[in-house]
């Protein structure tokens, strides 16, 4: 067992945990913060993705003593007290998800994209987004969704 | 009256799912949870020997280790042919032969790897075309008493063939012999996998009186609580089967999965829950997959291009099981020939068992796998008679008057495949050269640009009784509840139904909720979301729940405004009176009853009920598949324009078209998100997807990296998508299923579109790049 100290969307925790189990495990059973899904634990879908120190990061491919002292966010942080970000409200607008599973790393990965490079072109989405996979949407309605709410977000 | 239907509405789990807030089977925590762990066989076929779990049992924190010697369930669908753990043999590599339930998931992992298994290793049966020969090995000795569904599927036990369907009409052998010219090939395709982003979990609890609760990641909730309820001998009404958020199914999480080996687990553990998530590597080795599939197709025509004859045989890798297979097989043999009109045809679409994973419903139901060889096929006939590809399409589809192979009437309603195809061959010019410059610099580059076309079709395959219902129940501010047994895995049903709802109440669509997820306990009956009927068959519910609503509404209102029931009238949420709008109430006064100043009261909570169910199926016969199996056709077309990187192989989509005749659009945008996610899933298939298994049987992609879906770096350059709307007679406002439609006859525009680029006939997929790069040298 090792104690981890983390911030996550702001706040602080202090958490008990085995060594060896990953970012993504920690989130999820110790804090309990589910919005963030698992659909490989190898790296290589994206469901997972979070913000780990200013970065987009596969969760699962952390691990949690890596975490100590990290600031991280994660779904459960994009929305400010109850209100939707441009981000999330584009998602929605353009129809960029189905079953929503891969969702929550979409939004997170568009999320860290749009923090470094806030106009993006498609090309440059695309390339940020390659590790992010989604079997439902074909990705078309997920690049308007970004370029849009990059728009926005610009604007306002 | 506001318009609902067609375009606009936004998802109606939008919130939930861009905030994390949705919640998945994985998400759930019950308390006194166990976690379970499944031990897989590393042969595709062996004897088990022995099983010693002693080890596995002794680890602490270890609450239940069940192998298929202890207890076991059988289970399937159309034919109860696979057992919850193997216990005599496997037949798969990947097939469960032992679970653990434990305190922790750890715990439960090592405890797995402590069971001891000794195999005496069989000879594993991998090619269809040796397992269906008579002299092939068994991969079920005594299939002949298996259950199935009698009159429906054929199967041949003693043989490997779980199912063979017969379609017979005309007489193919005289018109071979007239035909001017006759062409045969053999096309062939691998398993493929779903791969939902999320898999397949479950949570069950069997609890003190055998009441047992499954919260679980299906497609088709009522149809886990039958097979499950069936399998244990329980009571329908003890099984409860609760389906929250789903990660996608793609038809992969139809039918039953772990439900039944989990529940034992949990028996063993005195009811407590237990929960079984599969890892990413279990997901893709012990679920099921789709089918691989070898096409003979024989194709006989006048030389004006009439196809007079077709002779096609399809051996279905079904794999090591062939519970749901064997109704892929039935569809395969309805659809065998595509939309077209010919006058002569034997079909013989066969399920075949082999020592590979089993496969299952996927999108399409078969047709992505059928249409590949047919509309490849017709492309290498309009070579050999010289004629355009599309105009040879256009002289042969079904029109309305003509009847299918299997003896269906095509009516004006039934759609229009000729108009699909028109369209997409339109918008990209399909037929038209390119110019000598162009060609230039196509040689200079390396780089070979051509473009195709091909037709689609589809009809759900489902049992002559599927049903479905609905309840719609008004809340005390006239808001609305609707409840349906139906799940929306991703797919947008729910949203296109709180749309007819909203239409039919007059209602604003905001104030009318889906319940999110199904409950067996508290939703109406469905069958299956399955087969892209749920916008048509649900929807026709919906219909209907809110038609009783409405009536009840005019009633409560004529008698409270004092007017005639004929007198009245709804809009803007009011009963109002026709000749006098200012005379009106609005529902919320009304919905949950009504009392007089006197103490008099009248009615009560207003919930309105609705059903449908298929119309007019039959089975077919046995001996030459005359029927109807179709509750309707959605007919469609791609066209494409590819470009050929001749040095790697590469294959890049320039410009594509699809068009479905999608009876009404009632969702445009929905429509849409189906048809790109559609196409792009059928990009996968065509360049990359493909099961792979070692000389003996082992799996070799078992995860991400080895078994390429199609990325953001996969989407066509540019994508058109159009509709045409011939509206179905029985469909609701007109409209047709679509969900799977869009990726069928991806995968042969695009070959064909590779041999008008470069010669190069693929016969076989994927066209990935070395295989593409290998048929090239050939040429
Ligand atoms: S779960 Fe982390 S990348 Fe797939
Ligand atoms: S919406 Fe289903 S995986 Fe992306």
């Amino acid at each position: 067992m090792r104690q981890i100290h983390l911030t996550v969307n702001n706040e602080k925790y202090q958490v008990y945990c085995p060594e060896h189990i990953t970012l993504l495990t920690l989130l999820r059973e110790h804090l309990h913060l589910t919005g963030t899904k698992e659909g490989c634990a190898a790296g290589e879908c994206g469901a997972c993705t979070v913000i780990f120190n200013g970065k987009a990061a596969n969760a699962c491919m952390v691990l949690a003593p890596e975490a100590n002292g990290a600031v991280v966010e994660t779904i459960e942080g994009e929305a400010k007290d109850g209100v939707l970000s441009p981000l999330q409200q584009s998602f929605i607008e353009h129809h960029a998800l189905q079953c929503g599973f891969c969702t929550p790393g979409m939004i997170m990965s568009a999320r860290a994209l749009l923090d470094a490079n806030p106009a993006p072109t498609r090309d440059e989405i695309k390339e940020a987004m390659e590790g992010n996979l989604c079997r439902c949407t074909g990705y078309e309605p997920i690049i308007t969704a970004i370029e849009q709410a990059a728009g926005g977000e610009r604007g306002a | 009256m506001r318009e609902y239907i067609g375009k606009g509405a936004l998802r109606h789990d939008g919130i939930e799912k861009v905030t994390g807030q949705a919640e998945y089977l994985g998400d759930i925590k019950l308390n006194g949870m166990l976690y379970a762990k499944i031990k897989t066989s590393p042969y595709a076929h062996a004897q088990i020997v022995s099983i010693d779990t002693s080890k596995a049992e002794a680890l602490p924190g270890v609450r239940a280790v069940l192998t298929g010697r202890d207890e076991n369930v059988m289970v399937g669908l159309y034919m109860v042919d696979r057992w919850a753990m193997a216990a005599e043999k496997t037949r798969y590599y990947g097939e469960v032969v032992a679970a653990v339930a434990a305190d922790t998931q750890e715990i439960a992992d090592r405890a797995a790897e402590l069971i001891e298994i000794e195999y005496m290793p069989l000879p594993p049966v991998l090619d269809v075309r040796e397992a269906v020969k008579a002299s092939s090995p068994q991969v079920h000795e005594n299939s002949e008493v298996y259950d199935y569904i009698k009159g429906v599927f054929h199967p041949e036990p003693g043989r490997n063939i779980a199912n063979r369907t017969k379609v017979r009409k005309g007489d193919v052998d005289a018109a071979f012999l007239r035909a001017d010219v006759v062409i045969e090939h053999t096309y062939e395709q691998p398993q493929v996998f779903h791969l939902p982003l999320e898999p397949h979990g479950t949570i069950v609890q069997w609890g003190a009186g055998d009441k047992v609760k499954i919260h679980t990641s299906a497609q088709s909730p009522f149809a886990v609580r039958d097979l499950f309820a069936h399998g244990f001998q329980l009571p329908r009404s003890k099984v409860e089967v609760n389906v929250p958020y789903v990660g996608g199914g793609f038809g992969g999480k139809a039918g039953i999965h772990m439900e039944p080996l989990v529940g034992m687990l949990s028996k063993r553990c005195g009811g407590r829950p237990v929960k079984l998530i599969p890892t990413r590597e279990e997901e893709c080795a012990t679920f099921p997959c789709r089918q691989g599939l070898v096409a003979r197709v024989k194709t006989g025509a006048t030389k004006d291009g009439k196809i007079i004859a077709e002779e096609v045989e399809y051996l279905w890798d079904g794999g090591a099981y062939a519970d749901y297979g064997v109704n892929i097989s039935r569809a395969g043999a309805v659809t065998a020939c595509g939309p077209y009109d010919i006058e002569n045809v034997k079909v013989d679409s066969v399920t075949v068992y082999t020592n590979k994973i089993f496969g299952t419903a996927y999108r399409g139901f078969g047709h992505p796998e059928v249409f590949f060889g047919i509309e490849r096929q017709r492309d290498l006939l309009a070579k050999e008679l010289g004629m355009c590809p599309v105009e040879l399409r256009l002289k042969n589809l079904l029109m309305p008057g003509a009847h299918t192979i299997t003896g269906e009437l095509i009516t004006e309603h039934t759609g229009r495949v000729d108009k699909c195809l028109k369209m997409v061959a339109e918008k990209l010019n399909v037929g038209q050269d390119y110019t000598p410059e162009e060609k230039a610099e196509f040689q200079k580059t390396g780089k070979y640009r051509a473009k195709a076309a091909a037709v689609l079709q589809k009809s759900p395959a489902m049992p002559t009784w599927s049903a479905s219902s609905a309840v719609v129940h008004m809340n005390e501010d006239g808001t609305v509840h609707i409840t349906v047994g139906g799940v929306d895995f991703g797919q947008g049903t729910y949203t296109v139904l709180q749309q007819i709802a909203a239409e039919r109440l007059q209602i604003p669509i905001e104030k009318i909720v889906m319940a999110p997820g199904v409950n067996t306990d508290m939703s109406p009956y469905d069958w299956q979301t399955v087969a892209s009927r749920m916008t048509v068959l649900c929807g026709n519910a919906v219909c209907e729940a809110c038609d009783d609503l409405t009536e009840q509404l005019l009633e409560m209102g004529s008698i409270v405004l004092r007017a005639s029931k004929h007198e009245v009238a709804l809009g803007d949420e009011c009963v109002y009176v026709k000749q006098n709008p200012q005379y009106s109430m609005p529902y919320s006064k009304i919905c949950m009853g009504y009392t007089y100043e006197n103490g008099n009261a009248i009615g009560g909570p207003i919930i309105g009920r609705g059903k449908s169910i298929a119309q007019g199926l039959t089975n077919l016969d046995p001996e030459t598949g005359q029927g109807k199996t179709a509750l309707d056709w959605t007919y469609g077309a791609h066209a494409i324009e590819i470009e050929v990187d001749t040095h790697t192989g590469d294959i890049r989509v320039v410009d594509m078209a699809s068009c479905l005749d999608v009876g009404r659009v009632m969702n445009e945008a929905m429509v849409h998100g189906q048809m790109i996610g559609g196409v792009l899933q059928g990009l996968g298939t065509t360049f990359s997807e493909a099961v792979y298994y070692d000389g003996e049987g082992r799996l070799l992609t078992r995860n991400l990296t080895d078994y390429k879906i199609a990325t953001f770096k996969d989407m066509p350059e540019k994508l058109e998508i159009c509709c045409v709307e011939t509206p179905q007679l029985d469909g609701p406002y007109g409209a047709r299923g679509i969900g799977e439609h869009p990726l069928i006859a991806i995968t042969a525009v695009i070959a064909n579109a590779l041999a008008n680029a470069t010669g190069a006939e693929m016969y076989d997929l994927p066209l990935s790049a070395d295989r593409v790069r290998a048929a090239l040298a050939k040429e």
